[in-house]
C-alpha cells in the first residue's frame, strides 16, 4: 500500500484473531458481505464480450481480431502492469506485441489471495501447522468478500501461480478447440507464438479459434509447466510499459481526453476531512477560461476550458473553512502523540517473551526515545480522474488500487448505487499508498453530477495534493532494553503511533475495532533471540487522518527497532553485522544478513571519517538487509555505497526486481534525511516539492543488489527494502560520528552533503 | 491568437499570453508527452527544449515563446528513437515513467552541451529533475551510455 500502497505497494491487513482453528476478522465482514458474490464469482467479462469471442476466465480474452489479458492489480510503477500479463502470457504461449493489457473493472472475481498471509496472525517464518491453516482460513475468507485491491506488496504473491495458471485453461481450451475441429487428438497439438501447432507445420492462431473456444468448456484439468522451460518468468526480460514510456506514448490517467470534455480544479478545506462554511466567488468567475464555480461539501470547484485557468481561479476563490477535529499545531501533535503511552490506548501487546521485569534490571540499563514525523506521498502524478453521469450512471477514469471503492465512493458522492459506475482503472504516475484514498474520488463524483451530460476532467494542483495527502503516520517510540556479559538481555519496545490501516478501513467504510496490525510491524517481528521481551503499540486518537505509506508501519517501527537493536549491541560491546547474525533464529533470514555481508566485504569499523551501518527487517514476509557506507565530509554526511540482499523466495522479473528495490532504498534514505509534514493552524505547512524534497540524483548513492530465492513462498518486493534504510543510514552516521540520531528527517540533527 | 510552432507544426492558440507552455501543449493541443508535476520548476516533469534547449514549460508563458521552435520527445528524432530515449529502454529506466520524458528531455540538452559528462556533471544538471519512484541509478548509467553511443557517430 502507497508507498506508492502501496498498498498497493501499501500494506494492507484487516484486524485479524486466530479462533478456535479459523480466523475471525473484526467487523469488516459485515461491511465486506455487501460486495460479496457467490463463489466461485461469475466472470466479470462474459458481459462485454463481443460477438464470436471468448473469456476463457477472468484475465484471458480473446475475440476474433485480438487477444486482451488482463491485469487485475493497479500499476503504480511497480511493473505489475507488466509482469501479470507475462505470467499469463508464459502459459499461453503468447509474445509480447501479441497482445493488449487491460485494466480489470471491480469484481470478487478479483480477489487478492495474496493477503492470506499478511492477514494471518502470525510471524512469517512461521510455517507451523497452525499458522498454515489459519492462512488457509484466511484465503477462504477472502474469497469470500472478494476484496480486490492491489498493496501490501502482494501482487506476486497473489498472481505468481494464479495467472501462470490462467494462460494454462485458456491454452489448453483452444488446443481441445482447434482438435474437434480438425478432428485430432490434443495430444498431437503443440501452441507457440499465439498460434496452435499441428503435426505437419500448419498453424491456426488463437484469434480463429476464438468462436469455437466459446462453445466448448474450458480445460481446466491442466498442469503448470517446469520453471527450466519458462521463456520470460524469471529472465531478464524488458518490462512491456518501459517502451511507450520512453517515447512519451504511454497515456497516464491524467492524459485522458474525452469528446466535449471540460477542465475543473479545485480548492478544498486544508483541515483534513472538514466542510467548506462559506465561500466567495467573485474575483474567480470573470477570470479568463471560467464557465462556472461549483461548491462542493468540502470546497468549491472551478470549471473551465483549461486545467491551468481552473487552477488560477480556484486559488482566486476566497473560502471559509470548518475547523480541523485535530490540533491545529503540530507541537500539540507531538504532545498528544507522547501522553498515548497508557494503558487507556493500548492497542494490543503483540508479544512477551521471558521475564522483561527482571531482564530489565539485569546488567546495563539502555534507554531510548525515537521519533517519525507524518509523511507526504506525493506521486509525481497528481490526483486527477475524468468522471461522466449520465442517465445511465457514472463512468470513471483514474488510476486506484481499490477499485470496489471507487465505485462504492464515487456512487455515495453521486446518489448513486455502486452498480451504476463504471470504473475504468488507468496507468498511474506512482502512488506509494495515495491511490487508495479518496480525496480526488469524492469530488470528482460530486463535480461530475453536478455537470451532468459534460465529461469533466479533474487535476489537483502540486498544492492541493499536498493539502489534502492523507499522511504516514506519526509515531514516538519508547524503548528500554539491558546488555550483560556481551549479550542482549531484554528488550522492550513501545511504540505509541497514529492508525493508518484503521483509518484507511473507516474512510472505505468498514471500520474496525481491532488494534491496528500494521502497528506492529517492526516491533513483533523481531527474530533475534533476544529472552526477555516484549512489544507492544499504543494508539494515539484525535490527531491527522493517517494511511498507508511505501511499507506503512514498518517505514517507522523499523527505524526505530533496528536503530535501537544497533543501540544495544553497540552497549554489549559487539559488531552490528556480527551480533545480527549470531542473534538471528532463522536460518534463511541469518542467510540474508551474512550475504549482505559477504556482499560489502564487512570487516568492521572503517576509520576515517567513514562509517557502515547494517539493518535488517521482515516486512510483508519478505527479509531485506541493507549496509549503508558514508563518509562524513566537512560539507556533512556523504551517502556512499548501499548494498541490499533481500529473499523473496522467487525473482519473478530480475531486471524490474534490482530497479524495485534500488528505488525503496531512495525513497527509504530520502524521506528520513529531510521530509516532514508539519500543521499550522491545521493544515500542512509544506505544499510542493522545495519542502519536501527526499532524494535527488546529487545524493543517490550507488546501490547494489542480491535478490535470494531460499524462502518456500514467492515474496513481494515494492514495500521491504523501505524499511531497513533509514535505521542502516542512522546506524552508518553512528559509526563515522559517534552521533545517535532518534528523529526524522534526520537533517533537523546533522547536515547532510 | 498566439501562434506557436512544435515539431515543426504551426499551431494558432486563443489563451492568455501568461499561460504556461504546458498547459497549451496539454490542454490545447493535445500533447500530453509533457507532464504536470509541480508547477514551479521544482521536478522538470514537464521539460522539453525551446530553441533547442531544455526548459520547464510549466515556467515558460506562451506569449514569450511565440515564434521560436519548441520540441517535445515526439519531435526529437525522425522516425528512429534518439540514442538516449535508446539508452532509456536498454536500461530499463522507468518504474512509472511519468517523470522520465523530462528526464530524456533534459538528458539529450545536456549531452549536447556535455558529450562526456562525469558522475559530477550528471548529478549537478539531472539533480532538477525529481523521480519519485527512484530511478536515479539507471538514470546515470543510461546517460553515460548515451553518451558513449552518441561518440561513436
Amino acid at each position: 500500500m502507497g508507498a506508492l500502497p502501496d498498498i498497493s505497494r501499501r500494506a494492507f491487513l484487516i484486524g485479524s484473531t486466530a479462533v478456535a482453528g479459523g480466523v475471525a476478522f473484526g467487523s469488516f465482514v459485515a461491511q465486506a458481505e455487501q460486495v460479496a458474490a457467490p463463489a466461485p464469482a461469475a466472470n466479470p467479462l462474459a458481459a462485454g464480450l463481443g460477438p464470436n469471442a471468448v473469456a476463457f476466465n477472468p484475465w484471458v480474452e480473446i475475440g476474433p481480431d485480438k487477444i486482451t489479458l488482463i491485469a487485475q492489480h493497479a500499476d503504480i510503477g511497480q511493473g505489475v502492469g507488466s509482469i501479470q500479463v507475462v505470467l499469463i502470457a508464459e502459459e499461453l504461449d503468447l509474445d509480447p506485441g501479441q497482445f493488449e493489457i487491460r485494466f480489470a473493472g471491480p469484481s470478487p472475481a478479483y480477489f487478492n489471495t495474496g493477503f492470506a498471509d499478511e492477514f494471518a496472525p502470525f510471524l512469517a517464518a512461521d510455517h507451523s501447522e497452525a499458522a498454515e491453516a489459519a492462512r488457509a482460513a484466511t484465503l477462504e475468507y477472502l474469497r469470500k468478500t472478494g476484496l480486490q485491491m492491489t498493496g501490501g506488496s502482494s501482487t506476486i504473491p497473489d498472481t505468481y501461480e494464479k495467472l501462470r495458471m490462467a494462460g494454462a485453461v485458456a491454452r489448453e481450451t483452444l488446443k481441445a478447440a482447434a482438435a474437434e475441429r480438425i478432428g485430432m487428438p490434443v495430444a498431437d497439438l503443440r501452441t507457440g507464438s499465439g498460434q496452435v501447432i499441428l503435426p505437419d507445420g500448419t498453424t491456426i492462431p488463437y484469434v480463429h479459434l476464438a468462436a469455437d473456444a466459446a462453445r466448448i468448456p474450458p480445460v481446466t484439468a491442466v498442469t503448470l509447466r517446469d520453471a527450466s522451460r519458462w521463456r520470460m518468468v524469471g529472465r531478464p526480460m524488458e518490462r512491456l510499459d518501459i517502451r511507450p514510456k520512453v517515447t512519451g506514448e504511454m497515456k497516464f490517467g491524467i492524459d485522458l481526453k474525452l469528446d466535449g470534455m471540460v477542465f475543473a480544479s479545485v480548492k478544498l478545506n486544508p483541515n483534513k476531512g472538514q466542510p467548506i462554511t462559506a465561500y466567495d466567488a467573485s474575483r474567480a468567475v470573470g477570470m479568463p477560461g471560467v464557465k462556472t464555480v461549483l461548491k462542493l461539501t468540502n470546497g468549491i470547484a472551478v470549471i473551465a476550458t483549461n486545467s491551468w485557468y481552473a487552477m488560477k481561479a480556484a486559488e482566486a476563490v476566497d473560502c471559509v473553512w470548518a475547523p480541523s477535529p485535530y490540533p491545529a499545531e503540530q507541537a500539540d501533535h507531538w504532545k498528544v502523540l507522547g501522553a498515548s503511552f497508557a494503558p487507556e490506548f493500548l492497542g494490543k501487546e503483540w508479544r512477551k517473551t521471558g521475564d522483561i521485569d527482571a531482564g530489565l534490571k539485569t546488567g546495563t540499563r539502555v534507554e531510548a526515545e525515537y521519533r517519525a514525523p507524518y509523511l507526504a506521498h506525493a506521486p509525481l502524478e497528481p490526483l486527477n480522474g475524468i468522471a461522466l453521469v449520465t442517465e445511465r450512471g457514472m463512468d470513471v477514469w483514474l488510476g486506484h488500487q481499490s477499485p470496489q471503492s471507487v465505485q462504492q465512493i464515487a456512487a455515495a458522492a453521486a446518489g448513486l448505487k455502486p452498480e451504476q459506475v463504471t470504473f475504468h482503472n488507468q496507468w498511474t504516475g506512482g502512488s506509494f499508498g495515495h491511490r487508495l484514498e479518496f480525496e480526488n474520488v469524492r469530488v470528482l463524483a460530486e463535480i461530475a453530477d453536478q455537470m451532468r451530460g459534460t465529461p469533466v476532467k479533474l487535476v489537483f494542483s502540486r498544492e492541493e495534493d499536498f493539502l489534502q495527502d492523507i499522511p504516514r503516520q506519526i509515531a514516538i517510540a519508547r524503548y528500554r532494553g539491558s546488555v550483560a556479559d556481551g549479550k542482549i538481555v531484554a528488550a522492550d519496545l513501545q511504540l505509541a503511533s497514529t492508525a493508518p490501516l484503521k483509518g484507511l478501513l473507516e474512510r472505505m467504510g468498514t471500520p474496525s475495532k481491532d488494534p491496528d496490525e500494521q502497528l506492529k510491524v517492526g516491533i513483533w517481528n523481531v527474530y533475534y533471540d533476544i529472552p526477555n521481551f516484549r512489544a507492544a503499540s499504543y494508539e494515539a486518537r484525535g490527531l491527522s487522518p493517517c494511511t498507508t505509506w511505501r511499507s506503512v508501519g514498518a517505514s517507522t517501527a523499523g527505524f526505530f527497532t533496528e536503530s535501537f537493536i544497533d543501540e544495544l549491541i553497540h552497549a554489549a560491546g559487539l559488531d552490528p553485522l556480527e551480533a545480527r547474525i549470531a542473534m538471528c533464529s532463522v536460518p534463511n533470514y541469518r542467510k540474508v544478513l551474512e550475504t549482505v555481508g559477504e556482499m560489502a566485504n564487512w570487516q568492521g569499523p572503517l576509520g576515517n571519517g567513514k562509517g557502515r551501518g547494517v539493518a535488517f527487517v521482515e516486512s510483508f514476509g519478505t527479509p531485506v538487509a541493507e549496509i549503508v557506507e558514508v563518509t562524513a565530509t566537512a560539507r556533512g554526511i556523504k551517502i556512499d555505497k548501499v548494498w541490499v540482499a533481500a529473499d523473496v523466495g522467487k525473482v519473478v522479473d530480475p531486471v524490474n526486481f534490482e530497479n524495485m528495490v534500488q528505488g525503496g532504498i531512495v525513497w527509504g534514505l530520502g524521506h528520513a534525511v529531510n521530509c516532514e509534514l508539519t500543521y499550522a493552524d491545521g493544515a500542512v505547512q509544506q505544499t510542493n516539492y522545495h519542502h519536501h524534497e527526499a532524494m535527488r540524483m546529487y545524493q543517490c548513492p550507488v546501490i547494489e543488489v542480491r535478490g535470494l530465492e531460499n524462502d518456500r513462498k514467492v515474496r513481494g518486493i515494492g514495500e521491504p527494502p523501505v524499511p531497513p534504510a533509514a535505521a542502516a543510514l542512522a546506524n552508518a552516521i553512528f559509526a563515522a560520528t559517534g552521533q545517535r540520531i532518534r528523529e526524522m528527517p534526520f537533517n533537523k540533527s546533522i547536515d547532510f552533503v | 491568437m498566439i501562434e506557436l510552432t512544435v515539431n515543426g507544426t504551426k499551431y494558432q492558440v486563443d489563451v492568455v499570453p501568461q499561460m504556461p507552455l504546458l498547459w497549451v501543449l496539454r490542454d490545447e493541443l493535445g500533447i500530453t508527452s509533457a507532464k504536470y508535476g509541480c508547477g514551479i520548476a521544482q521536478c522538470g516533469a514537464c521539460t522539453v527544449h525551446v530553441d533547442g534547449r531544455a526548459v520547464r514549460s510549466c515556467q515558460a508563458p506562451v506569449g514569450a515563446i511565440s515564434g521560436k521552435p519548441i520540441t517535445t520527445i515526439e519531435g526529437l528524432s525522425n522516425g528512429d528513437l534518439h540514442p538516449v530515449q535508446k539508452a532509456w529502454i536498454e536500461h530499463q529506466v522507468p518504474q512509472c515513467g511519468y517523470c522520465q520524458i523530462g528526464q530524456i528531455m533534459q538528458a539529450v540538452s545536456f549531452l549536447e552541451l556535455k558529450p562526456d559528462p562525469t558522475d559530477e556533471d550528471i548529478d549537478l544538471v539531472m539533480s532538477g529533475n525529481l523521480c519519485r519512484c527512484g530511478t536515479y541509478a539507471r538514470i546515470r548509467t543510461a546517460i553515460h551510455a548515451a553518451a558513449a553511443k552518441m561518440a561513436e557517430r
